[in-house]
């Protein structure tokens, strides 16, 4: 393991480590076939910073007042001992209120390092568990850890409620609205998918500790303010599939050894910061390390990975079908590059034995084309 | 539709760098006085407004901006204002009848004009209607509820397909070209009509490449660029909080007027390009179906005016399951008769349903223009018979009847198909349109080329339940439920 780290921040250089959240973990699975994305997360690299040294800044920023709202909608939920909180789980839960306490982990004494307060987390909530006992309880900014690709990864859920019946659930904190039973099919799966790596830490450390996984329910709190007020509602989200894609992403990232290994010697992305932090890397070279490890680029990208702008540019250059989005791949399977595609289609170019098919079609298409002037 | 042609067309695109037309003709009816409405919100919020161009004048548009957009007065002088705009728009269509008799139906009135608001993306019509599902049930005596039905209205037509009342200007857009970028960046207006009016001297590629750039190419909404939020409209904001909080009407009014120049800047851009687009798609012929399309918007816009004439309650809240199901079913009918409508009047898209089966072409290799069959009860008939030799992947559909585009009025069903060693054999029944067989009506000869596609269904008495029958819905989970549809991938 630890060789296998030392590569890593060789591969990374002077830079200080960018962490893992939830977010970005969730991330690696909008395009789990990247092995770019994978080796730069997997070594810390930040993408961000490296995306703009070559010359494709990338544009992340989330609007203040999106954030304020989170935030504002957050302290409402919290507020007097997650009163009102409280009072939702216990209609979906069945918690009774009396019993039910709310239990803050943001401070550990005056320290508040990460680690500290992960080794304080555990505590509570393994105690929780074994005793089992029947009093509901809020547990609030949990720490967890997860490994990923040989690294601790710190996490930090909204919240973990302890049920009743023995059972954890995770709860996500969420200001988009659900407006009449409705809501934004987008919103709700990117929710889901980091609500399935705090429900993967949780399982991990029951497990760790000889306790049975499963008491961590696959079904989680997801909290919305309902019908453009602030009224919050609750809605039970069952996230196997994103737990299951989840383990998926993670399992690949055990095995980035294999993805080390095919790079040519000395390939880094240093940024070689200077005393201020700046970085002096000369930019031509950085790209060049980039290109070095292939990339599956998809239009998808500019929603998830900071490296979009760079990808993109390298697979028009390649004259690559992905600028088009994978349906368009998909529909010319096998086919890569436009050029190829149109070669087919004129029958400049003539087919490999297995794009037959697809060339007799684009044959077809492009008489058709032609036929209508 | 999304066939291999329109593939074919966005490698081209990809290669020349300049878009390719889709369509020869266009599809939907634009009327001449569009209402135009661009909306912003404020981000984080479901539907708090931040403001809005609206108007049919591309030179003078009306600009309405909100100094706060949380506090609910000023959202509700928003709304005030944009219903004295959309509501004296709609007014103003409801002049002129036309007296309807259909069929073995009772005559009926309807207005020979209807109303069309033109947005720039579908985010902007899925605003709409959160904005008219917001105030519709608003009780105030004032006309922002009326607004609230309207809007509902207009996001409801949106929804089905071939209507022209609601709009949005990248659907029109790229249903008539095809870019060399992907569905994702033809979302964005500004890079959407770089690739299809490119600036003179430039490529529609390179074009779009700039267009990218939000300080140069604000979003077109609803949603507003994230950093022009921190940098320009926080900063604003919060100076008109401090003057309201300080109670200095005059900084006030100028914190307010600072707000209305940053937000402007965002609206104006997009307002321009949206009567940029507006013009080059008038440049393009209508397709011979609109005109039926549009009689059927006008229909729809009719009754709603009776039913809020009447005192009818506004649309509901949840669809029922029901409801949502017969809904769903209306909109795939009205799917599958645009699609097929689209076919008979314009040849490239018939040409692209030839890629996927569903249309088919080729030459007349043999005809039995005089061939009876004898019915059940004795009877005989003229049943003309063709054989067309094609190249295209048909797709047999016993029961389907098919029609050339040519002969509108004669339908032909597949009799058969043989291969043979240079393509294949179609055994064609003329069962509608070939006459008597004392006055038959010619059939395509050997040697012609001829053209096949479905015949569009007719046009059904509950093929369009109106909004209150089946209200809008973004769809859902059946209603009485709290939460929202399980997140599955
Ligand atoms: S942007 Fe590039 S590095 Fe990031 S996921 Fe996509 S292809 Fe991989």
């Amino acid at each position: 393991m630890d060789s296998l780290n030392t590569r890593l921040a060789a591969l990374r250089g002077g830079t200080s480590p960018v962490g893992f959240s939830a977010r970005t973990i969730a991330g690696l699975n909008e395009n789990p076939g990247c092995a770019r994305r994978a080796l730069l997360d997997a070594s810390g690299a930040d993408k961000d910073r490296i995306g703009a040294r070559v010359g494709f800044p990338g544009r992340f920023g989330q609007s203040p007042f999106a954030l304020a709202r989170g935030r504002v909608f957050e302290e409402q939920i919290k507020a007097n001992g997650a009163a009102q909180l409280l009072r939702l789980l216990r209609e979906k839960l069945g918690l009774t209120i009396e019993e039910a306490a709310y239990l803050p982990l943001e401070d550990v004494g005056d320290n508040t390092g990460r680690e500290l307060r992960a080794r304080h987390t555990t505590a509570q909530l393994l105690r929780a568990a074994r005793e089992g006992d029947d009093a509901g309880t809020l547990f609030d900014h949990p720490m967890l850890r997860l490994r990923v690709a040989g690294c601790t990864a710190y996490l930090e859920p909204d919240l973990v409620a302890f049920q009743v019946g023995g059972r954890f659930h995770v709860v996500e904190i969420k200001s988009f609205a659900v407006i009449d039973g409705q809501v934004d099919g987008e919103q709700v799966t990117a929710a889901a998918r980091q609500a399935a790596v705090y429900v993967l830490a949780l399982r991990e450390l029951l497990a760790d500790h000889g306790l049975d996984p499963e008491t961590v329910s696959h079904e989680v709190l997801l909290v919305t303010p309902a019908d453009f007020t602030n009224r919050p509602v609750v809605s039970l989200i069952d996230v196997r599939k994103q737990l299951a894609a989840v383990r998926r992403v993670l399992a690949r990232m055990s095995r980035v050894e294999t993805l080390l290994d095919a790079l040519p010697e000395g390939v880094s992305f240093d940024l070689a910061p200077d005393d201020d932090g700046d970085p002096t890397r000369d930019p031509a070279e950085l790209a060049a390390a980039l290109h070095q490890i292939p990339a599956r680029y998809r239009p998808g990208c500019r929603a998830h990975c900071e490296l979009a702008a760079f990808c993109r540019d390298e697979a028009r250059c390649a004259d690559s079908l992905d600028v088009f989005g994978p349906a368009v791949g998909g529909m010319l399977g096998g086919v890569d590059t436009v050029c190829a595609a149109l070669g087919l289609a004129e029958g400049t170019r003539a087919p490999a034995e297995d794009e037959a098919e697809i060339a007799r079609a684009l044959r077809h298409a492009e008489t058709l084309r032609s036929g209508l002037g | 539709m999304s066939g291999l042609l329109t593939v074919l067309e966005k490698m081209h695109a990809a290669r020349t760098g300049y878009a390719r037309p889709l369509r020869r003709f266009r599809h939907h009816h634009l009327v001449d006085e569009p209402l135009v409405i661009v909306p912003l919100k404020l981000a984080g919020e479901a539907a708090a407004p931040l403001g809005c161009a609206v108007g049919t004048d591309p030179d003078e548009p009306v600009l309405l901006t909100v100094p706060q957009p949380r506090n609910r007065d000023l959202q509700h002088a928003f709304f005030t204002d944009l219903a004295h705009v959309v509501l004296g728009y709609v007014a103003a269509r409801q002049g002129e009848t036309e007296e309807v008799v259909p069929r073995g139906g009772e005559p009926r009135l309807r207005y020979a004009d209807a109303p069309q608001i033109l947005v720039p993306n579908r985010p902007a019509l899925d605003h709409l209607g959160l904005t008219g599902r917001l105030t519709r049930f608003q009780e105030t005596e004032d006309d922002v509820p009326l607004l609230g039905r309207w809007l509902t209205f207009f996001a409801d037509r949106a929804e089905y397909p071939g209507s022209s009342l609601a709009l949005a200007l990248t659907d029109l857009l790229t249903a008539q070209w095809a870019t060399g970028q992907s569905d994702l960046e033809d979302a964005n207006l500004a890079m959407l009509l770089a690739w299809i009016c490119p600036p003179e001297g430039t490529t529609g590629a390179a074009a779009a490449q700039v267009a990218e750039n939000p300080l140069d190419f604000p979003p077109a909404g609803p949603a507003t660029d994230p950093d022009f939020d921190g940098l320009v409209l926080q900063p604003a904001v919060q100076g008109y909080d401090r003057a309201v909080d300080a109670g200095d009407p005059v900084a006030a009014a100028r914190a307010e007027a600072k707000v209305r120049e940053a937000v402007t800047s965002q609206l104006m851009p997009t307002w321009r390009l949206m009567w940029k687009g507006l013009r080059r798609l008038r440049e393009l012929p209508e397709a011979a179906g609109c005109e039926q399309r549009w009689a059927a918007d006008r229909d729809r816009f009719t009754r709603h005016v009776d039913r809020i004439a009447e005192g009818g309650p506004p649309q509901p809240r949840h669809d029922h399951a029901v409801a949502a199901a017969a809904r769903l079913a209306t909109l795939e009918r009205a799917q599958s008769r645009f699609e097929a409508q689209q076919a008979v009047d314009d040849p490239f898209v018939l040409a692209e349903l030839r890629t996927t089966g569903e249309a088919f072409g080729g030459t007349v290799v043999a005809g039995e223009p005089d061939r009876t069959e004898v019915t059940a009860k004795g009877r005989t008939v003229l049943r003309p018979r063709l054989t067309v030799r094609t190249e295209d992947p048909v797709r047999v559909d016993d029961d389907q009847a098919y029609v050339c585009p040519d002969r509108p009025k004669q339908n032909v069903r597949i009799r058969e198909i043989a291969e043979d060693e240079s393509g294949c054999l179609l055994v064609l029944d003329v069962v509608s349109g070939m006459g008597t067989v004392k006055k038959p009506v010619p059939i395509p000869e050997p040697g012609e080329t001829v053209r096949y596609t479905r015949v569009p269904p007719q046009w059904g008495g509950q093929d369009f339940p109106a909004p209150e029958e089946t209200p809008w819905t973004h769809g859902g989970p059946p209603p009485g439920s709290e939460e929202p549809q399980g997140a599955e991938q």
